[in-house]
């Protein structure tokens, strides 16, 4: 997160309202598949279609996947109803979404970011998913398009919509929201979390006050962002559309907005005058969701470890703070890095090697040649560089760091053939020694970087550069 | 001959299929032109159906109870390649690709479909004449209507077009026209038929249910029908109930109440208004013969049920205004082009949907608006609780409950068209069961002083169909 100020004096607040598809095999209220990508219309079925006389029936499933976001959460999961939104749209079938109102199935919660800070969470409920219309001719306006077509696959596929509190202040804490809350989803299994599919959707709703105020700004909502980089620039056009409005006298009024990715700009959709009347009513043909309290422990105890808690279980095992885990945690490394440590392994090398060497992925390394190979570099028998290397050879087809490398020929340069090559250097540049020996830290830095590479060079990078810093040490306490 | 003779006469191999359903297409043919209680009668199909029973008995196969027997459906349920229009223009041409769960189940158990039944549109109204394709007339004296919205499915039952037919009853649809047409009509328990592949007015309210001539035949039709269905949420979890076993047992010892609040009379004030004398009189007839018959019959008191009609009119509309938006024209029905999706919207709706069902979209729109709807929808529903309770109470003391079907005898042609509170107040005494979710059925019992039938409606509580038949049963058999 940034500890700057987007706009000197002001104070930017948002909140996120995220829209994630579960992964159910079929749909939230009918037997259809739940899949994304087939031939339109084809995942279809008279409920789906929202034909007279269907009725629906709700998936268990779904209802099981959003008690997990919910735990994961820490959501308070509580007995629920559906309700019907009334409005009219052609790729929505029935004219009303059945939707959770004023009964959510999860109520308040939270969501910890990996710098430990809390975003409130308001509520996450259960909802159904549309049809998808194309518009044909007019360059994809829905204004100018001879005409459309609507592919009802989407239709009725479950939904988890989770609102966020007003708790974020800069577009930093908001793509951090979305990247946990992804990360959540997808550790549970709730959701494949693939904003570039939609199956996950951000709508953004924000707000400006001058700094040091307390109370909230006139808000737009934000729709259409289809990734966490559109989301930052969304975030980041708009607090400036409203500081700039307010700075040039006018007000913000209460808006739906469209980003558009190509100008870079939020457009105006409608005013909250325009805005549906969305006539909720409990919706008459399901019944009330009771979750018993048997099924949430079960589900409670069925959840895998979530992200917060693999970055502090890695803190612990590694010594450090959890904050410093979240990279290793992103990347899936947790496990292999907690059981190389595990093993015995100097955990900060552990760490750097994955936050440095293996951003393409672990492949055939496991977590004792792993360890194995960390020894040996902190046993001063390979170097940085070579255990680079020979990490690269366990990644590509695992075996032994060993037998990679002496393959490779490396071999610990034995200290005092190191010991001869330093006393030559100081021998050959008795100014650079000086300025080592009598040097300020700077200095003394500086010269140290000099003998060592000398060394490196006269070795081809074979030579430890710790072990030879030691040696320029012991001869400066010498001297 | 009853729907339960014939279908033994079938099963027994002493009587065909084919001649059963023949006879019935001769009684259409000969009469329907003067009465079209159907929109669509399917001779061909009826016929080939009765063919495939008729080998497969004499293969040695049992089709199930309803072997053979012709059954009318309302134009309201889902027939699988076959047009159902809910008797309104925008679902013209529009043929379901499923079968409603009720219809499977006659399949399953043997029975004939012979047509679909014209009926209000949307099931919305008491007499059949907002049906797009014309009224429907009543069967004893064409000047009269047969009541409604299922006015088409009495009508056949009562011209002998079809020993049976289904309806479905959101504030009185199959009870009032019974009782107007001189049949029997049920609206079982809410959720005791499956409402799956009926296409719904008020989905809070709306059963399907059985039109007989006899007791005996609904018991038999509801017997098929009735069970729980996973396709339906709100389908009550138990097997259909054995009604046919029970109908025999009399109603000695059974405690039965007159509702006074729907009896109306000039002593009775808080009553609502509108009961024609005749009506009463037959009433408390009905009650003086289930008295000689050994039940103990004393005046009940369930005062809710006064408001029962205008909380009714903004509960049902309510939910039709949202159960009626996905007639759009975008996937299915009647298509009137417009430059833009809603204004295709539009003028699809406006002219696909008669007057009547504009009327509730309207009320039901407003009274679910924001800043309405604590005053109208959220009251009405307290309404609804209120009408619960007092039905629960009642039950305390009785085990059944006896008021009047409808206030009248079957009203002229053309009288209330114009009116729409005077249709309104022909479900006044029908309402509170569809609020309550109870059971309630109408058995005709004499005539009015017009000479038109009139129907006694018995109530039991909630999945207490058995006790209700059993009395209607005695009905049945005293009746003047």
């Amino acid at each position: 997160m940034s500890d700057q100020a987007l706009i000197p004096g002001w104070e930017v607040v948002i909140g996120l309202e995220v829209h994630a598809e579960l992964a159910t095999v079929t749909k939230m209220f009918s037997s259809a598949l739940n899949r994304f990508g087939g031939e339109p219309n084809t995942n279809i079925d008279p409920v789906s279609l929202g034909l007279p006389g269907s009725l629906p029936v709700l998936n268990e499933k779904a209802v099981e996947l959003a008690i997990r976001v919910g735990l994961a959460l820490e959501c308070v999961i509580q007995p629920s109803v559906f309700s019907r939104k009334n409005y009219f749209y052609p790729d929505m079938p029935k004219d009303f979404q059945i939707s959770q109102y004023d009964l959510p199935i999860n109520g308040v919660g939270s969501l910890e970011l990996p710098d430990g800070r809390r975003i409130g969470i308001e509520r996450a409920h259960l909802e159904e998913d549309t049809g998808k219309s194309t518009h044909v001719g007019g360059g994809g306006r829905i204004h100018e398009a001879g005409h459309s077509l609507i592919d009802y696959n989407r239709s009725g596929v479950p939904l988890i919509e989770i609102v966020s509190a007003p708790d974020m202040r800069c577009a930093e804490d908001a793509r951090a929201y979305v990247s946990e809350l992804r990360a959540i989803l997808v550790a549970i299994g709730a959701s494949d979390g693939k904003m570039e599919e939609g199956s996950m959707r951000v709508d953004c709703n924000i707000s400006v006050r001058r700094e040091g105020t307390a109370g909230l700004g006139t808000r737009c909502e934000v729709k259409n962002i289809n990734s966490l980089r559109s989301l930052g620039r969304a975030i980041e056009y708009e607090a400036r559309r409203q500081v700039d409005l307010i700075e040039s006298g006018d007000k913000v009024e209460q808006q739906t907005r469209h980003w558009n990715e190509d100008d870079g700009r939020t457009h105006k959709l409608r005013s909250k005058e325009e805005a549906y009347d969305y006539r909720y009513f409990p919706e008459p043909d399901l019944v009330p969701v009771e979750p018993s309290d048997e099924w949430i422990a079960e589900i409670r105890a069925a959840l895998p470890m979530l992200p917060r808690e693999r970055r502090r279980r890695l803190a612990d095992a590694a010594g450090v703070e959890p904050s410093d885990t979240a990279l290793t945690v992103e990347r899936g490394m947790d496990d292999l890095a907690v059981d190389t440590i595990a093993a015995g392994a100097d955990a900060a090398r552990v760490l750097v090697h994955i936050a440095n060497n293996l951003a393409d992925g672990v492949g055939e390394l496991t977590a004792a040649p792993f360890a194995a190979l960390v020894a040996m570099e902190t046993g001063g028998d390979l170097t940085a560089a070579q255990a680079r290397s020979v990490l690269a050879d366990l990644v590509a087809s695992g075996g032994d760091p060993a037998t990679h490398a002496s393959t490779h020929g490396f071999e610990a340069m034995d200290t005092s053939e190191l010991e001869a090559l330093v006393d030559r250097f100081i021998a050959e540049h008795p100014d650079d020694w000086a300025g080592f020996v009598g040097g300020d830290d700077k200095e003394r830095k500086k010269k140290a970087g000099f003998f060592v590479g000398q060394v490196m060079k006269a070795t081809r990078g074979q030579a430890d550069g710790r072990i030879v810093n030691e040696l320029l040490a012991r001869r400066s306490a010498e001297a | 001959m009853s729907a339960r003779s014939t279908a033994a006469a079938v099963r027994a191999g002493e009587r065909s299929a084919l001649s059963v359903v023949e006879e019935h297409l001769a009684a259409i043919d000969a009469h329907e032109d003067e009465i079209h209680a159907f929109n669509l009668v399917l001779a061909d199909e009826s016929l080939a159906r009765a063919e495939e029973l008729d080998r497969r008995i004499a293969d040695g196969g049992d089709p199930g109870p309803l072997a053979g027997v012709p059954v009318a459906l309302k134009d309201n349920l889902c027939t699988r390649g076959i047009d159902t229009t809910c008797g309104s223009r925008i679902l013209e041409g529009w043929r379901p690709p499923y079968d409603a769960t009720a219809v499977e189940r006659l399949a399953e158990a043997g029975a004939v479909v012979i047509g679909k039944t014209n009926c209000d549109e949307f099931a919305m109204g008491s007499s059949t004449e907002n049906s797009a394709f014309g009224p429907t007339l009543n069967p004893l004296d064409t000047s009269r209507v047969p009541g409604g919205s299922s006015g088409g499915s009495a009508a056949a039952v009562a011209a002998g077009f079809a020993p049976l037919a289904l309806g479905s009853d959101t504030g009185g649809s199959i009870r009032q026209p019974a009782a107007l047409c001189g049949t029997v009509g049920v609206k079982p328990t809410y959720g005791r038929v499956s409402r799956y592949g009926l296409v719904a007015f008020g989905s809070s309210l709306d059963q399907i249910g059985p039109f007989a001539a006899t007791v005996e035949d609904a018991a038999l039709l509801l017997e098929a029908i009735g069970g729980h269905d996973p396709r339906d949420s709100t389908s009550i979890p138990e097997a259909s109930p054995d009604l046919l076993g029970v109908l025999g047992q009399g109603v000695e010892g059974l405690r039965i109440g007159i509702i006074s609040e729907l009896m109306g009379g000039p002593d009775r004030a808080a009553s609502v208004e509108g009961i024609a004398d005749d009506v009463r009189a037959r009433v408390e007839q009905a009650a003086e013969a289930l008295a000689t018959a050994g039940a103990t019959v004393e005046h009940a008191s369930v005062p809710s049920t006064i408001y029962g009609l205008s909380a009714y009119y903004l509960i049902a509309p309510a939910e039709a205004s949202s159960n009626l938006a996905r007639f759009d024209g975008v996937r299915f029905g009647l298509r009137v082009d417009g430059d833009t999706a809603p204004e295709m919207n539009t003028a699809t709706r406006t002219a696909g949907f008669g007057d009547e069902v504009k009327r509730r979209i309207m009320l039901g729109t407003y009274a679910l608006s924001a800043g309405y709807y604590d005053a109208y929808y959220g009251r009405s529903q307290k309404v609804r609780t209120l009408i619960q309770r007092d039905f629960a109470r009642a039950y305390e003391t009785f085990d059944l409950l006896l008021s009047p079907t409808a206030p009248t005898t079957a009203f002229p042609v053309g009288e209330r068209t114009d009116d729409p509170m005077m249709m309104y107040l022909a479900d006044v005494c029908t309402i509170p069961s569809n609020l309550a979710g109870h059971p309630s059925m109408s058995v005709p019992f004499g005539t009015g002083d017009d000479g038109l039938p009139v129907g006694v409606q018995v109530l039991a509580p909630a999945l207490d169909e058995a006790t209700m038949f059993r009395a209607a049963a005695v009905l049945e058999g005293a009746t003047p």
